[in-house]
């Protein structure tokens, strides 16, 4: 419980509003950011889009597994390709659960409400971060559960045998990560169709320049996001032999050029925005 | 209580608000009347932390909006009923709010019932509310935080007759437990009859501000309107009394206090039909101090503020 913190501060009169029976708790305390999180999940599930875009992203994983099952050779029905497959789609779906964090505030012109209600858009902006990664793990403990389910039901005989934690921990890095770029964008932008259209047209562009002009093609891994995750795909997997040094070093200035510049310049543009 | 000084807040060259200071006290339902774009809108977004300042202050029971643990059970805001989720339903939205601020729901409840909202329009979507039901929800929502300032944009626009009565009833009960309340309007009617204090803005600027009664005293000519069944016998014996007479509509416009005429007809017999004050009222004196900046006729000078 806090009290005055400064000797010079007047005390808050008396509320005056519709008196109450309830206990509305200590009116000093700041708003603990747990409960910004809470809330900005809560905000992501509770309009109808919303709840479109979760179940959309359920939906898709369990049905690309589904399609994997069907096309796959029985002995290929393992829960660690299972995984696999749903990583695309829902690298696909997943930042357009981070933009819309940000950008439905600006649309809907929420954000007036936000603020106001908690002033330190800092934290605001935190709590989306948090929430939106949670969402990726949520989504990340879906894929877990639905290929466990598919791989019980109708997998290769030793469908669980040779794991390797590490294509884990990667999947739901890459989660966290491009979900994490489409936050980003929405800060950037703070317009859902120019934050989408800039995250899905900008990497292709950016693959495609880098492979179509040759002085450009050395440097690629270190500046061109898909062509630094490409070595990803290529060393995990069944008889990959782990990301080297190098490859490390590219995955870092390609994520700081791609997630952590766009993240800090949309935060920057956050901080000044005014809302109307 | 809101204390604003010397706020000055610049787009580029063009000063939307320049140099305002002003206090709404506890107890009182404060008025913020001035003509669209007048600069309203601005102070109020700058008092709540969503546009920064370009010089001076302004301080809520003493604070920093951004000093405020948890604003939204210090200061009640609504600065656009609208901007809310169209998706949401009105009970949600209650529910965002209550659970930012940390509040029991019971308290929606308790919000939605105030506002009179039933169970059946709580639980529609925002996009299918009229603006009267969105006024209505925003007030509630700047109330559920139990604040002891409100600050409201443009509160009645959309209520009916009978929602604007039903405000003004809230707004009074409120400043009368204590509360301090800032509500501003560009219809003067509207804030006439609710506000204690009226703070008149133009241009940025504030042209007046005092209760009604002092604003109305700014009004130095003091003039009455008569007719009687005979004008031109009234009119002369005024005259020779030694005050101004002019004839005004189907009267006379006299330069004296109305027991003067009064006198003076009783005096020369004449019957009097009407004896009124001529004083402009405060709708003339709000569309004069105001008319530097209302658009109509003013267009180069706001093309070259602007410039």
């Amino acid at each position: 419980m806090s009290t005055g913190t400064s000797a010079g501060e007047t005390p808050a009169p008396e509320a005056p509003s519709h008196r109450t029976a309830l206990d509305l708790g200590d009116p000093e305390r700041r708003i603990p950011l747990g409960r910004l999180v809470g809330v900005e999940l809560r905000k992501t599930a509770d309009t109808r889009a919303g709840r479109w875009l979760l179940g959309i992203i359920v939906g898709i994983t369990a049905a690309i597994m589904v399609v994997f099952f069907l096309i796959a050779d029985a002995d290929d029905r393992l829960f660690g390709n299972f995984i696999g497959v749903a990583a695309t789609p829902q690298g696909f779906v997943l930042p357009v659960l981070g933009i819309l964090l940000v950008t439905s505030e600006w649309g809907q012109r929420t954000a007036m409400v936000t603020f106001a209600l908690e002033p330190s858009r800092t934290r605001v902006i935190g709590a989306k971060v948090i929430a939106a990664l949670i969402w990726g793990l949520g989504a990340f403990v879906a894929a877990i559960v639905i290929a466990a389910v598919v791989t019980l039901l109708g997998g290769a005989a030793d469908g669980f045998a040779g794991l390797d934690v590490s294509v884990f921990v990667l999947f739901l890095g890459l989660q966290l990560l491009t979900i994490l770029q489409g936050l980003a964008y929405g800060l950037i932008f703070l317009n859902t169709p120019a934050a989408i259209v800039t995250f899905f047209v900008a990497p292709v562009a950016s693959q495609l320049i880098f492979n179509l002009v040759p002085a450009l093609r050395d440097p690629a891994p270190w500046l061109d996001l898909a062509t630094a995750q490409q070595a990803l795909f290529t060393s995990f997997g069944p008889g990959g032999a782990g990301l080297s040094g190098e490859e490390y070093a590219q995955l870092g200035t390609t994520a700081l050029i791609w997630i952590v510049l766009p993240f800090v310049a949309g935060w920057i543009r956050v901080m000044r925005a005014e809302l109307k | 209580m809101i204390t604003v000084e010397r706020l000055t807040k610049t787009y580029g060259g063009f000063r939307a608000v320049d140099d305002v200071s002003f206090t709404a006290q506890p107890g009182r339902v404060t008025g913020f009347l001035g003509p669209n774009g007048a600069g309203k809108t601005t102070t109020m977004r700058v008092m709540v932390g969503l546009t920064p300042p370009t010089a001076g202050t302004v301080t809520i029971n003493g604070r920093g909006y951004h000093d405020i643990p948890n604003p939204g059970r210090q200061v009640g805001v609504l600065l656009d009923a609208s901007a809310q989720h169209a998706g949401r339903t009105g009970r949600e939205i209650l529910t965002v709010g209550a659970k930012t601020m940390g509040l029991p729901l019971a308290r929606v409840d308790e919000m939605l019932a105030m506002v009179s909202l039933s169970d059946t329009e709580s639980g529609r979507r925002l996009r299918n509310y009229s603006l009267g039901m969105k006024q209505r929800l925003g007030i509630a929502h700047a109330l559920l935080g139990d604040p002891s300032v409100l600050i409201l944009d443009e509160p009645a626009n959309g209520l009916d007759p009978a929602g604007i009565r039903w405000m003004r009833s809230l707004l009074k009960g409120y400043a009368d437990r204590g509360g301090t309340v800032l509500l501003s309007s560009h219809l003067l009617h509207e804030v006439e009859l609710i506000a204690d204090e009226m703070i008149l803005i133009g241009n940025g600027t504030i042209v007046a501000q005092g209760d009604k009664a002092s604003l109305m005293a700014m009004d130095g000519n003091v003039s009455v309107l008569a007719s009687s069944l005979d004008d031109q016998a009234l009119a002369a014996a005024l005259t020779q009394r030694g005050f101004s007479v002019s004839p005004e509509a189907q009267g006379l416009r006299v330069a004296c206090a109305p027991e003067e005429v009064g006198r003076a007809a009783l005096e020369a017999g004449v019957v009097l039909t009407e004896l009124r004050s001529g004083a402009a009222g405060l709708e003339d004196l709000f569309l004069e101090l105001t008319a530097s900046t209302q658009r109509e006729g003013n267009i180069e000078r706001t093309e070259g503020a602007q410039a």
